[in-house]
């Protein structure tokens, strides 16, 4: 399997685990990335919020430099995966300004290398044995509450994912691994991450209410998808120790994966202790 | 006086694509926005004043600087309108006829981090984050977490610059920055 | 001496649980009078009533009781059954024994065996001296009187001519139309609505069954169901005769004075949504102070409506539909105007409602402002419109150049002397009352007598046709009728007796007694007449008896309880 691959700026800075956890895990998979070449950012909130068109024309530079490989774009992060998705919207239905991109990035527009999340690949281009079959440590004791965020799910024309209400894929993966994912009511809720340098004191309050839900639910850990969410859950929290995991981490730990030592290193609330006393 | 009422509503429309003409003030937005606790307009309020042509109350309110475009909204709203791009659409017109954001330091890390963009093609944040702060003017705040992420190797000290960054900048050019 | 059979039901254990039937049977078998007595499962099952028929002609019975239910069950049942078998129905008198006894009486069998046995014997006296009796049955003309021309009286009117029966249409005015005829377009589709009522108009003046009188009015209603006498004050005075009427008699609008805090009828830029109908209908839609072309005009949904404090508590029901229409339509045709609705909820409950007021918020941008108006007043040539906009907070103030009371419907002007013409009663704001809100919603609580439209309680159009069908409807069934059948058991006047003193004619309840218009006595409207003996009581000569129930039959029937 190959995947054109995206990973977007956090990648290489604050969601460092995240990138490597992936890396590994697609490996073992047999999943094959290949980076995009000269990939640019993708104007995330920021683009949107200040210059509409620069939120378009920004991740169509990566949808024209995408589409010569035929692959479709594995993305890790939610915002990218959203923001390219609408601008892939606006190529498809706005000709006019389809045909300026065109011009200015030098390709022709054909609707190939469709953006994809990563979790979509992971739950939906795989086999479940594919995930089963390699699952060494099963990931017993660990109660974790899936944490999808707003960008992944929504807005539902646009991710066109499951139920954007109530989202199970990340659930399913969980039991593949050996978890025994908790049921709970803010998988979709927003954390505020793009607040969370500016307004932290907003955040926190988000921050929060998600973490006491969660443990309100009995889970003993949240897993996400977004590197936005994680770095907001696990630096934002007040006083409590919710570890906050990536999917993919506990995939590298449920296939006994090496390296994901460092990984948990680099996280603030420390995850070390649960997984210590779970025996994992 | 109301002032010009509908024609505010169109523009919105137009810029926007979101029809806030159908909305019936149900408050399904307000009851579910996860921000509206710090916002001075609630979201159905935001719609309302638009409605009403109070273009000035708009551009000088939190709500479009703090809404985070979580997209709740839109996905419940019973008359399909997306408040995220309509928040964007205000943000915008505020900062095109010169009115000074409301959420100054929102406003400073949008505009540090497209910033950022057009100098490397990817956002490099330790730069960002300094150019952030002096446009903000707060420079103490989180200093710690700052120096952590640098020590666990999460905020690269050097910018990576891509290979084509003329393009864009020639994006950045079309749009007038 | 009558020779009378008694039927005692178990009615399954209901009766036969409690009450031991056997010994009543035994009992009652030797009562005077009787000659045949027996008990049975289910009485009024066919078996049962094959039974009964068996007994009157086995043993010639002039007489029946059945011992069962109450007779609001099954007297009409065991009566049938009765005559069947050659015994006239109103020698066939039903004992209550389940209702008043059996069910009453569980905890004690014994009384209740006893007290089964005396009510039985007590019918029995009943039986013996009741006459046989024969329903009356009374004219009936088959000739309707519409009260009202306007799109409810002329729907009735045309519905009962078409099928082949004379209609007098009264209305008031010169000319039919009644509202409809005010108004310039209707919702949903902007019909023209005089292209529309003219074909009705036209329908009505020239069907062969249809007199139409105008500007004329009712001034007078005597007799009854089937057969009542109008007499009409019309251009010359008419009196007629008609088997059934269908009052029609619409609404009115509140007088816009009684709104001094919005201003009506002290400021001429503040008019009512009839005059803005007018102006619409006259194509031209001009300030009334100064003649100018109004570029911000601001509607008042419950203008008098939904406030019971100063005006009316109901909700006039049909505003927020035409107020959508009205601005809607002025936006066609002033395009740069601006309209402003104030309103407290929009109530559009019909088929395609809904979806016409969006389209004024969204197609004609028709601002919709969530709240009542506190205050109107003149200035500066302008009227200003101070009002709160809830849905933001804000406080909105409104330099308009018209406004427009939606004020509410109140019943049309002599709607209540009417009613007393009638003898049909009205509610509290005097609007005619239906006979059951739920299952009778097209009669009036007087037989003979139907509603139609706005009379009854505020309309559309749409609803106001259907209600104007379904009392045409109530009348053909009563004129499906051959004749009006009256039951016998009525009261009657002994001629011999009677002092002619009028002490009854006073206590009749249902105007039944009158005083022979030469003879010095009273006597009984047959039809009018219920039976409810409030004559009886009150004649000093016991003049006045009841058929089935007289004094002497009263008091046998007290022996075997006494």
């Amino acid at each position: 399997m190959r995947y054109s691959y995206y990973p977007g700026c956090t990648i290489s800075a604050t969601g460092v685990e995240y990138g490597r956890s992936i890396d590994a895990v697609c490996a073992a998979l047999g999943i094959e990335l290949v980076e995009l070449e000269d990939w640019s950012c993708c104007g995330s909130s920021a683009a949107h919020a200040l210059d509409h068109e620069l939120s378009l024309s920004l991740p169509a530079r990566n949808i024209a430099l995408a589409q010569p490989s035929g692959l479709d774009t594995l993305m890790p992060c939610p915002a990218c995966y959203q923001r390219t998705l609408n601008a892939d919207k606006h190529l498809r239905e706005d000709e006019g300004w389809r045909k300026e991109m065109e011009t200015l990035l030098g390709f022709t527009y054909n609707g190939q290398g469709r953006p994809r999340h990563l979790l979509d690949v992971l739950g939906n281009d795989l086999p479940a044995e594919a995930i089963t079959s390699r699952v060494k440590r099963p990931l017993k004791g660990l109660r974790p509450v899936s944490y999808y965020g707003c960008m992944l799910v929504r807005p539902p024309e646009l991710t066109g994912w499951d139920d954007p209400e109530h989202p199970v894929l990340m659930d399913r993966l969980l039991v593949a691994l050996g978890a025994e994912p908790v049921s709970w009511s803010y998988g979709v809720d927003c954390c505020g991450a793009s607040l969370s340098l500016n307004r932290s004191d907003v955040v926190k309050t988000l921050v929060g209410r998600l973490v006491a839900a969660a443990e309100e639910a009995g889970a003993n850990c949240i897993v996400t998808v977004c590197g936005m969410c994680h770095i907001n859950l696990d630096t934002r929290q007040q006083g409590t120790q919710m570890p906050i995991f990536y999917l993919t981490e506990l995939m590298g730990l449920a296939f006994d994966l090496p390296g994901r030592e460092e990984w948990f290193r680099k996280h603030f609330t420390n995850p070390l202790p649960l997984l210590k006393s779970l025996g994992l | 006086m109301i002032e010009t009422v509908t024609s505010f509503s169109e523009i919105i429309e137009a810029r926007s694509g979101e029809p806030v003409r159908t909305c019936y003030f149900c408050q399904k937005c307000t009851a579910g926005c996860p921000v509206v606790h710090a916002m001075d307009y609630q979201p159905a309020q935001v719609v309302r004043l638009i409605l009403l042509g109070r273009k000035d109350t708009l551009l000088r309110s939190t709500a479009p600087w703090l809404c985070v475009s979580c997209e709740t909204c839109g996905t419940r709203c019973p008359n399909g309108i997306r408040l995220a791009p309509v928040m964007d659409v205000l943000k915008e017109m505020a900062l095109q006829e010169g009115v000074a954001p409301a959420e100054k330091k929102v406003y400073a890390l949008h505009q540090s981090f497209i910033d950022s963009i057009r100098l490397w093609g990817r956002v490099h944040e330790l730069s960002m984050l300094m150019e952030y702060k002096l446009r903000a003017i707060d420079i103490f705040t989180d200093i710690g977490m700052g120096l952590q992420l640098i020590i666990k190797g999460k905020i690269p000290v050097l910018p990576e610059r891509i290979k084509n960054l003329e393009q864009v900048k020639a994006l950045y050019r079309r749009t007038g920055r | 001496m009558r020779k009378i059979g008694v039927f005692v039901c178990h009615c399954g254990l209901n009766i036969a649980g409690t009450v031991d039937v056997k010994r009543v049977v035994e009992a009652v078998e030797e009562y005077p009078g009787v000659v045949f007595a027996t008990d049975y499962k289910y009485m009024c099952s066919d078996p049962g009533q094959a039974l009964i028929q068996k007994a009157i002609a086995d043993h010639e019975l002039d007489g029946v009781v059945v011992a069962a239910c109450s007779p609001a069950m099954h007297e009409v049942t065991f009566r049938k059954t009765a005559r069947a078998a050659g015994v006239n129905p109103y020698l066939t008198e039903i004992a209550n024994i389940r209702e008043q006894i059996s069910w009453v009486h569980e905890a004690e069998p014994d009384a209740a065996t006893v007290k089964a046995i005396e009510i039985i014997e007590t019918i029995i006296e009943k039986v013996r001296y009741d006459e046989p009796l024969e329903p009356f049955s009374l004219p009936l003309v088959k000739r309707a009187l519409v009260i009202g021309g306007g799109i409810a009286g002329m729907t009735a009117a045309l519905h009962i001519a078409d099928a082949g029966y004379p209609v007098v249409l009264v209305e008031r005015e010169a000319q039919l139309g009644g509202k409809m005829g005010q108004l310039s377009s209707l919702y949903l589709n902007f019909d023209t609505a005089p292209d529309l009522l003219q074909s009705r108009i036209e329908a009505v003046t020239r069907h062969p069954n249809i007199q139409v009188l105008t500007e004329a009015e009712v001034t007078e209603l005597g007799g009854y169901v089937g057969n009542f006498t109008a007499k009409v004050n019309g251009s010359e005075p008419f009196t007629f005769d008609v088997g059934a009427i269908v009052v029609a008699t619409g609404f009115d609008l509140l007088p816009q004075s009684e709104l001094g805090e919005y201003g009506g009828g002290r400021y001429p830029d503040v008019i009512d949504s009839l005059q803005f109908e007018h102006m619409l209908a006259q194509g031209e839609i001009r300030r009334p102070s100064d003649g100018t072309l109004p570029k911000e005009v601001v509607w008042v949904q419950c203008a008098g409506s939904r406030d019971p404090e100063l005006h009316k508590p109901y909700c006039s029901k049909i505003c927020c539909m035409y107020v959508a229409k009205q601005a809607m339509a002025y936006k066609q045709r002033v395009p740069d105007g601006q309209a402003y609705v104030f309103y407290i909820d929009i109530r559009s409950q019909g088929k395609g409602y809904e979806e016409f007021v969006q389209r004024a918020m969204t197609e004609y941008d028709v601002l919709y402002l969530r709240g009542k108006v506190a205050r109107v007043f003149a200035e500066d040539g302008r009227v200003v419109v101070w009002g709160v906009d809830t849905l933001s907070g804000k406080a909105v103030e409104v330099q308009a150049d018209l406004v427009v009371l939606a004020t509410a419907a109140v019943p049309s002007a002599g709607a209540r002397d009417l009613a007393q013409r009638l003898r049909v009663s009205t509610d509290e704001y005097g609007f005619f009352s239906e006979a059951h809100p739920k299952l009778r919603p097209v009669e009036s609580l007087t037989a003979g007598i139907f509603l139609a439209g706005a009379a009854q309680f505020p309309k559309d159009i749409p609803e106001t046709v259907a209600q104007a069908s379904g009392a045409a409807a109530k009348v053909l069934g009563l004129f499906a009728q051959r004749e009006m059948v009256q039951e016998p058991t009525i009261a009657f006047v002994d001629e011999e007796l009677c002092a002619g003193c009028g002490l009854c004619v006073a206590a009749c309840p249902y105007e039944a007694r009158v005083m022979h218009p030469w003879k010095p006595i009273a006597v009984v409207q047959t039809a009018l007449c219920q039976g409810c003996g409030a004559c009886v009581v009150a004649c000093p000569n016991k003049a006045s008896s009841l058929h089935n129930l007289a004094t002497e039959q009263l008091l046998a029937m007290m022996e075997p309880v006494l």
